[in-house]
């Protein structure tokens, strides 16, 4: 499992790779709250693009990292969202949570607004 | 009910199966002809109940996890066992949001997912003794 992270400004874009299960979220977690608690990004965008499944156990890997941002007063934000994913974060009711948009350049915009 | 195919996978309760065994059953329903949707739909409410097997029955120890899938006529039927601590309250336990692990980060909704998935889902599970959960779908080529 990989995590590839990037930055524009103060918003951090992670590129998950791979399947997003029970297996895989203790790897991706693990990662993710490394690179929060080193670098302290104000906002988090998840890019979704690799992602071809999920299950429930992603979205509490999804709705933890929301809890670590929001709680700092940042924005959080999901791209290139696939259609099993899509359908697994809407049955949980994470839409409303986490916004979807296209792509980074949406994503960016939409945080800057807020 | 005349069953016209059958196929049982046995694995030891390690995380690093629950993707095959997903892909396997998804394996074993393409032959029903379903959409990608479809398809998609069993491999997440197999992932759920593996999943469930391996963390709850279990608790990450070890146990062995036993699928069986059957094929009757345009439908499949899907039983996932383990042998595992089994649940105290059932209804309490299917419902969204509910979970015993919230220290894990467990989201609560993978009864729930597995009810919305297929058409049907059963759950039979005794204390101490295991927990079989039995879901059905069926797949009406137009
Ligand atoms: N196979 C099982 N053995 C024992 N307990 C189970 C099993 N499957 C589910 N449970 C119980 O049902 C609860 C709800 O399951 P689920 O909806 O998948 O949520 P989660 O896995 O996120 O906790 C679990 O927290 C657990 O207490
Ligand atoms: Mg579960």
């Amino acid at each position: 499992m990989n995590v590839a992270f990037e930055y524009v400004n103060k918003t951090l874009i992670a590129r998950i790779e791979g399947d997003i299960d029970h297996h895989s979220c203790d790897a991706i977690r693990k990662r993710m709250d490394n690179e929060i608690l080193e670098k302290n990004p104000r906002n988090l965008i998840f890019d979704m693009d690799m992602v071809g499944f999920m299950d429930s156990s992603g979205i509490g890997v999804l709705l933890g990292r929301y809890k670590q941002i929001a709680g700092q007063g940042g924005k959080i934000a999901m791209i290139k969202v696939k259609p099993q994913v899509k359908r697994i974060c809407e049955i949980c009711g994470l839409q409303k949570i986490i916004p979807v948009y296209q792509d980074k350049r949406q994503a960016i915009e939409n945080i800057k607004e807020c | 009910m005349k069953i016209d195919n059958e196929m049982k996978l046995e694995f030891l309760s390690r995380s690093q199966n629950e993707s095959f065994a997903r892909s396997v059953v998804a394996a074993f329903v393409a032959q029903l002809d379903p959409t990608i949707e479809e398809l998609s739909e069993v491999k997440t409410a197999v992932s759920e109940a593996v999943t469930n097997a391996i963390i709850h029955g279990y608790e990450c120890g070890n146990g062995n996890v036993v699928i069986i899938a059957r094929i009757i006529g345009d439908s499949v039927e899907i039983v996932v066992q383990d042998q595992g601590k089994g649940i105290d309250d059932i209804e309490a336990a299917r419902q969204p949001l509910y979970t015993s692990k919230p220290e894990l980060e467990r989201s609560g909704m993978g009864f729930t997912v597995m009810e919305t998935f297929m058409d049907q889902v059963e759950v039979e599970s005794q204390p101490g003794i295991g927990t079989t959960i039995r879901m059905y779908k069926s797949f009406k080529t137009e």
